[in-house]
């Protein structure tokens, strides 16, 4: 059987002129047997059949089931959002496909359709040069989860939601749900109802985890909802970074990805967390991310998006303790038919708390980014502080760029600062480069590297040299 | 007064059908299509919603407060009161020409100076512009979209405006002094709709001054426009002075049109009111256009000051650039709402935007949303804002000079004001705006 995706009839969001966008390394799929498949659209049966076949306790069904009303409640957030998210189609949507609930703990074991799908986006090979730990999930669980034995021994805790909640209600269930209420959006809600896969991760007081955890999500079926929960406790003086990648095949018909995000940083802990996203632009990402930050404690979120149609996400800290941080970094690029409204939001809630966002986004030809971002200082409070910087690149002509900050202080203890820039490419830097003997498209790629440069470096290593690759792959073509 | 929920406050308040009919037939003399014009705004006031607390553009603002209910169209035999004209006439800049307003009907003498009368400049009430200049007004009278969320309001002022100042300026004339027009409101509940349009044409240059005051202390409804037109390669500088009493809810609603090689310089200082909403709309519509928008607030007691700003660029080679400083005091609350929109293939835009907040108490809450929506890619846009105390270094380097706490922090607040009050070079003026800065900060409760 061949590749399911090369006969494509695109979809409205088509016409795209710019070659390299769809030769991107994820734009593959295997046809695969699901053992689990709850059907299309989104039902109490639905609900029901998810919570059936992972086992759950009789509070966590119920607690999908608040979150389906919710969700249904709850209209389309319109008002200010695009109206692109009235082209989801809900019902066309298929919530749970998977082929077990029970994810392998050695690679010999994974099935071999999926296996084979890893194996090509390079993730054993990773696991093996740098990662303390990997999830792989395909659909809607995951097929593979391990943790290095060092790591394990030191406590740390590395499983997928089914799991954290069964075996570790006693850790997980106290902050479930609890960052991010089932309430906070639409989305939200409807991550909370239909809700599979993602990491559970405990971190023990005082334990540094020297190597990152990591988690790869994988779309592989059409018409597909891909709904994972994330939640990492760091406890006391504990630090971590996790890594999260995520890549679909492009399909004609829309995919939906909603995943909820809750972190917590108990006083003292850093939890660093990075994500590149790199979904097919059939793909409607709408991700809600937030952390929770005591006192003296750090959140920072890495965030880069590069793939989806529409990618909805502002990761957010609640600064609740004194002298906690919070740091957003966010590249974005838009290519045509793509929009990537991203941004950040700091919600200061103790005296001390500082906070600070830099967000770089680059769009090409027809693609429009959209800086968001929320920055909340109350009453009574002392000593809050708050920079942000957004910075954004126009590469074509009618290339579109948008900015909407919304900055509220209270009180004369503070210093909240906001800039914002938007420029091209200077026709003399890209001169200068041709003369030096690089062809126009190298001097618009160097040109774009250097403008997110600062914030690539701040990568892992691999990441920042796969990211630097990606953004040549979609500069490719793209100049005049 | 209402504070019942949304759904029970109607949708015209104190401005409903019968009260339109009376106005009507007030201004029945005057020619069918403003009265179709008025007609047709009743009838779009009355059928639009309120704002409600999910509409970007009032988001923010304090909804509860702003109400049409308790006013009423103050009748027209209101007597002209003496210190009022004789407030108006104290201001101390010499002026081109005067037009003064009580309740929205015009009062006193309405002086020009004759040598600019022969070059045919015109400075008149706009009741009487409907019988000699019909087709300017027709053409430019509340012409321009309402973007910023006050559609409904500006329908209302469309629907009762009784008068106002007509300005225009000829082709290539100069003029050197200000035009100040002087709006009051008087008596209480009185609802007032303050109107000033300048038209200026190709290569002249003007300066107009729009105060607007109370008479009293009681609580008025204002619901004011000002339309600035300049034409090809003209000079228009706007100053308006809003000092409603501190009861007063407020909305004025500015719209600006910039042509070719013209350049709008507009300065706001805003003083007055209970709940002061300000909108301004800047278009660049070609070439070589260029709007600089200024404001200064002046925040104290409960004072809950509202502005938001559109500068859209639809030709190439336009520039734009906004500083909004407020200084916040004792329980006031600020809203700036601004947004730069760069239309496709409007290269070569310049457009800058900066809100910057002084805080000076711990329960003063400033809120700031400068926004960008960008279409071209060569352009060159930015935007800031700031929220902060004075800076305590500049303060230590002060006092460390021997200067005491208070004077030093004074110095250092009229050095905030000083950076937009500096940009004016009107004769005389920036004087005054110092001055009346400095009466309203002096007069702040400690």
């Amino acid at each position: 059987m061949s590749d399911l995706t090369e006969t494509d009839t695109l979809d409205t969001a088509a016409a795209n002129p710019v070659e390299g966008i769809d030769q991107s390394s994820g734009n593959f799929s295997y046809d695969v047997k699901y053992a689990f498949d709850a059907g299309t659209g989104i039902s109490e049966r639905v609900v029901d059949y998810i919570s059936a076949v992972k086992k759950e306790a009789p509070w966590l069904r119920e607690f999908r089931m608040n979150a389906l009303k919710t969700f249904l409640a709850k209209p389309l957030p319109t008002h200010w959002a695009t109206r692109d998210l009235e082209n989801i189609d809900f019902d066309r949507i298929r919530y749970y496909l998977s082929q077990g609930q029970k994810p392998k703990r050695t690679w010999d074991e994974v099935p071999a359709d999926i296996k084979r799908t890893f194996e090509r986006l390079g993730i054993p090979e990773q696991e093996r040069k740098f990662l303390a730990g990997v999830e792989a999930q395909f659909d809607s669980e995951a097929a593979y989860s391990n943790i290095k034995e060092a790591v394990s021994k030191q406590g740390v805790i590395f499983v997928n939601s089914t799991e954290g909640l069964r075996e570790h209600p006693e850790i997980f269930r106290k902050w479930f749900g609890k960052v991010i209420p089932t309430g906070d959006n639409k989305f939200s809600a409807l991550n909370s109802a239909a809700f599979s896969g993602g990491s559970f991760i405990y971190v023990p007081p005082g334990v540094k985890v020297s190597h990152p955890l990591q988690a790869y999500f994988r779309i592989n079926a059409e018409n597909f909802g891909q709904f994972e929960r994330t939640l990492i406790i760091c406890d006391e003086g504990a630090e971590v970074t996790y890594m999260e990648g995520c890549t679909a095949p492009k399909f004609s018909t829309s995919t939906l990805h909603s995943a909820v995000v809750e972190l917590v940083a108990l006083r003292g802990a850093k939890i660093q967390y990075i994500t590149v996203q790199n979904w097919a632009s059939n793909v409607f990402n709408l991700v809600t991310k937030r952390g929770l930050a005591h006192e003296e404690a750090e959140i920072k979120w890495i965030d880069c998006n590069i793939g989806s149609r529409l990618t909805m996400k502002y990761p957010g800290v609640v600064l609740k303790g004194r002298k906690a941080r919070g740091e957003v970094i966010s590249i974005a690029l838009a290519n045509d038919g793509q929009h990537q409204d991203t941004g950040a939001k700091m919600i200061h809630a103790a005296d001390e708390t500082t906070s600070t966002i830099v967000a770089k986004s680059i769009s090409v030809g027809q693609g429009r980014s959209t800086y968001r971002g929320v920055v909340h200082i109350p009453r009574h409070l002392k000593g809050c502080k708050n920079n942000t910087e957004c910075d954004a690149l126009l590469i074509n002509t009618n290339s579109r760029t948008d900015t909407y900050p919304a900055i509220t202080v209270r009180g004369d203890r503070h210093a909240v600062q906001h800039e914002a820039s938007v420029s091209k490419v200077s026709a003399e830097q890209i001169f200068y480069l041709q003369q030096r003997g690089l062809t126009e498209g190298q001097a618009m790629s160097l040109s774009v590297n250097g403008f997110i440069n600062d914030l690539a470096r701040q990568f892992p290593m691999e990441y920042s040299v796969e990211l630097k690759r990606l953004i040549d792959l979609e500069m490719e073509g793209s100049v005049g | 007064m209402s504070t019942a929920s949304p759904k029970e406050i109607s949708l015209t308040g104190s401005f409903g059908a019968s009260v339109f009919a009376d106005h009507l037939s007030a201004v029945a003399g005057e020619p069918a299509w403003w009265l179709e014009r008025k007609r047709e705004s009743h009838t779009a006031f009355a059928a639009a919603a309120l704002p409600r607390r999910t509409d970007e553009s009032w988001r923010f603002s304090s909804l509860g407060a702003l109400t049409l209910d308790g006013f009423a169209i103050p009748g027209s035999s209101v007597g002209v009161d003496g210190t009022v004209l004789t407030a108006a006439a104290a201001f101390p800049v010499p002026t081109a020409a005067r037009l003064s307003f009580v309740n929205g009907r015009p009062a006193g003498s309405h002086a020009i100076a004759p040598e600019l009368a022969a070059r045919g400049v015109v400075v008149i009430p706009l009741s009487k512009a409907l019988e000699t200049h019909g087709e300017l007004l027709r053409q430019h009278f509340m012409a321009q979209p309402q973007r910023l969320g006050s559609a409904k309001f500006a329908a209302l002022h469309t629907a009762f405006v009784a008068d106002g100042a007509f300005i225009y300026v000829p082709r290539g004339v100069e003029i050197d002094q200000p035009i100040l027009v002087s709006h009051w409101a008087f008596g209480a509940g009185a609802a007032v709709f303050p109107h000033t349009l300048v038209l200026a044409e190709e290569n002249s240059r003007v300066t107009v001054i729009d105060r607007f005051g109370s008479a009293d202390a009681e609580a008025h409804f204002a619901l004011g426009a000002n339309d600035l037109y300049a034409g090809h390669g003209s000079q228009v500088t706007y100053l308006g002075v809003q000092d409603w009493s501190r009861k007063t809810v407020s909305l004025q609603l500015n719209s600006t049109v910039v042509r070719r090689d013209a350049r709008v310089r507009s300065l706001n200082l805003h003083l007055g009111g209970k709940l002061a909403r300000h909108e301004s709309l800047s278009q660049l519509q070609a070439p070589g256009a260029f709007s600089e928008m200024l404001a200064l607030t002046i925040a104290t007691e409960e004072q809950e000051f509202d502005q938001r700003t559109l500068q859209i660029h639809q030709a190439p080679n336009t520039r734009s650039d906004l500083l909004y400083k407020n200084a916040l005091m004792d329980r006031t609350r600020t809203i700036f709402s601004g947004l730069i929109i760069v239309d496709p293939d409007a290269q070569k835009t310049d457009a800058y935007q900066s809100n910057r907040n002084l805080m000076l108490s711990d329960d003063a809450e400033a809120n700031s949303l400068p926004g960008l929506e960008i279409q071209a890619n060569d352009v060159r846009c930015t935007h800031g804002a700031t929220s902060a105390r004075i800076d305590p270094e500049q303060e230590f380097y002060l006092r460390a000079r021997g200067i005491p706490p208070d004077k030093a922090e004074e110095l250092l607040i009229f050095g905030f004001f000083e950076e937009v009050l500096a940009r004016l070079d009107t004769p005389g003026v920036p004087d005054l705006l110092r001055g009346l800065v400095q009466s309203k900060f002096s007069a702040r409760g400690r």
